[in-house]
């Protein structure tokens, strides 16, 4: 009984040991389509990202405070925020967007948020996940995910941990299931062939279950984001990452 | 009445079993093209010659994880003759055709790479046709599974 | 928004064998496809390809729906001299894409 309480307390510390990337998880040809700039398909998002940095609504654009998307540097690997909630990086574009830029939020499967949050996202590149849950507010929030991500739901009564704990790095299907790591977001994945946001492909697993998914902006969602972004602390941020 | 919390492990394959299968149930069904279609648009390109084996290489994975996007390169490494015209078919997608490359007098290595649909398991074939006539062909058996969890 | 991303050296030697990449955003659509209300997608797909350096013709492709979404090409071009690498595209609805990049060779 102690063995386990033990093993579950190094598991809710975030054990870097056995911490693995989707890019571990993937096949050599994904991996070579992420490594190479030039084939990476996420790269066209990027290139829109820079294009919008730069675009002035209502006489600003994010370059007028933030001046180049190079200042950006180890901003996305910091999210998401607590700050009274998790506050997730489409989240922050949109308050900067509504409430400095005095412009209408971007739809968060839009290509042109994809773009802006690839940009930013590719500026920590390279850089640990370093999500901060040190608060006590802050604290209650990740337990509030971590029990939702221990949760069985849906038609087939799964949760996220059967999968991407107990049983990542086996097969389903043709390929390995990954420990479920948002540090590639947004990623350019192959089922799409295009590129979504976490928020999308959590969207996809709880229908893939049979469950009704959690709705954008719901606390429930905040929460899981935000726990998701923690468990994944000093994994290598790859945005734009390719995944099947 | 709520499910015990720790599961026998045949329980959670059967669960994954059902989940891969449901997952399997929601591909369509697509008509496919045929190897014969295939011949026929091959006899089509040579004006009815039968390419012979070798000159050209076709460069794609045996093993497919997912058919959405394959790597592929295809091209001729010698260059004499030189090669002017390859082609790329699919016996097992939906259409046969996949790309016709035309070499025009200022290219560099007469060869291409691009990524390609796989629909499913099945055999691709590059013909490729230099300039003294003769048509060559390479070709790849590949099998395709599908990604763990489709949309 | 039609984003394309190129990459050619910008310098080489002459007679040198220059290396191109280049991705499309497209969704390629494959017109096999149906969407949530159970619609078939219509078939929308770049079909044809030219590449020419200083006008002369480097490639020439005619695609089917069989190349995947927001295709990536690569292939090379021969360089006597410095000069102009372009490339077009059309797609089944008539919009038409292009790229160039400059080229010295010394």
């Amino acid at each position: 009984m102690r063995l386990v309480l033990l093993l579950a307390a190094a598991l809710l510390l975030g054990g870097a040991a056995d911490k693995r990337s989707g890019y571990d998880d993937a096949t050599q040809a994904v991996r070579a389509m992420q490594d190479d700039d030039s084939a990476n398909p996420g790269m066209l998002w990027v290139e829109q990202g820079r294009t919008l940095w730069n675009q002035a609504v209502a006489g600003k654009s994010c370059a007028t405070c933030h001046g180049v998307p190079e200042a950006m540097l180890g901003v996305a690997a910091r999210y998401p925020r607590f700050a009274g909630r998790p506050i997730t990086l489409p989240e922050q574009v949109n308050q900067c967007r509504t409430e400095r830029q005095g412009a209408p939020a971007l739809k968060e499967e839009g290509d042109e948020m994809l773009a802006l949050t690839a940009l930013i996202g590719l500026q920590s590149r390279g850089l640990p996940v370093a999500v901060d849950a040190s608060s006590p507010a802050a604290q209650a929030a990740l337990e509030q995910g971590h029990a939702i991500f221990d949760r069985r739901i849906g038609q087939l009564d799964l949760s996220c941990a059967q999968c991407h704990d107990r049983l990542a790095g086996q097969r389903l299907g043709g390929s390995r299931i990954p420990q479920g790591h948002p540090n590639g977001y947004p990623e350019y994945r192959l089922e799409w062939q295009g590129m979504g946001s976490l928020n999308r492909r959590l969207r996809g697993c709880m229908t893939g279950v049979r469950a009704e998914p959690f709705p954008p902006g719901s606390p429930e969602l905040g929460a899981l984001e935000f726990d998701l972004g923690w468990r994944a602390n000093g994994l290598q941020v790859e945005t734009p990452a390719v995944r099947p | 009445m709520r499910a015990p919390l720790l599961l026998p492990p045949e329980a959670l394959g059967r669960r994954a079993f059902i989940l891969a299968g449901t997952a399997l149930f929601a591909v369509p069904h697509l008509a496919r093209a045929t190897p014969a279609e295939v011949a026929a648009a091959i006899k089509d390109v040579t004006a009815g010659a039968e390419p012979k084996p070798g000159r050209v290489k076709l460069d794609i994975p045996v093993m497919v994880e997912n058919g959405n996007a394959v790597g592929l390169t295809v091209g001729v490494e010698q260059a004499e003759p030189r090669c002017t015209d390859l082609y790329v078919f699919a016996e097992g997608n939906p259409l046969p055709r996949v790309l016709h490359a035309q070499f025009g007098p200022a290219a560099g290595r007469t060869q291409l790479a691009t990524r390609m649909r796989l629909a499913t398991s099945q055999t691709v074939i590059a013909v490729a046709r230099l300039e003294d006539g003769s048509f060559w062909t390479d070709s790849v058996d590949l099998i395709v599974t599908l990604a763990a969890c489709l949309e | 928004m039609a984003r394309v991303l190129l990459n050619v050296p910008k310098t080489a030697k002459p007679g040198e064998t220059v290396e191109v990449k280049l991705l499309i955003s497209h969704p390629m659509e494959s017109g096999q496809r149906k969407d949530e209300s159970g619609q078939m997608v219509p078939r929308n797909i770049i079909h044809a390809f030219r590449c020419t350096y200083n006008g002369a013709e480097v490639l020439r492709l005619e695609l089917h729906p069989a190349i995947a979404a927001n295709p990536y090409l690569a292939f090379s071009f021969r360089a006597e001299k410095s000069g102009t690498v372009e490339m077009n595209w059309v797609d089944d609805e008539g919009v038409a894409g292009s790229a160039s990049a400059a080229l010295a060779v010394e």
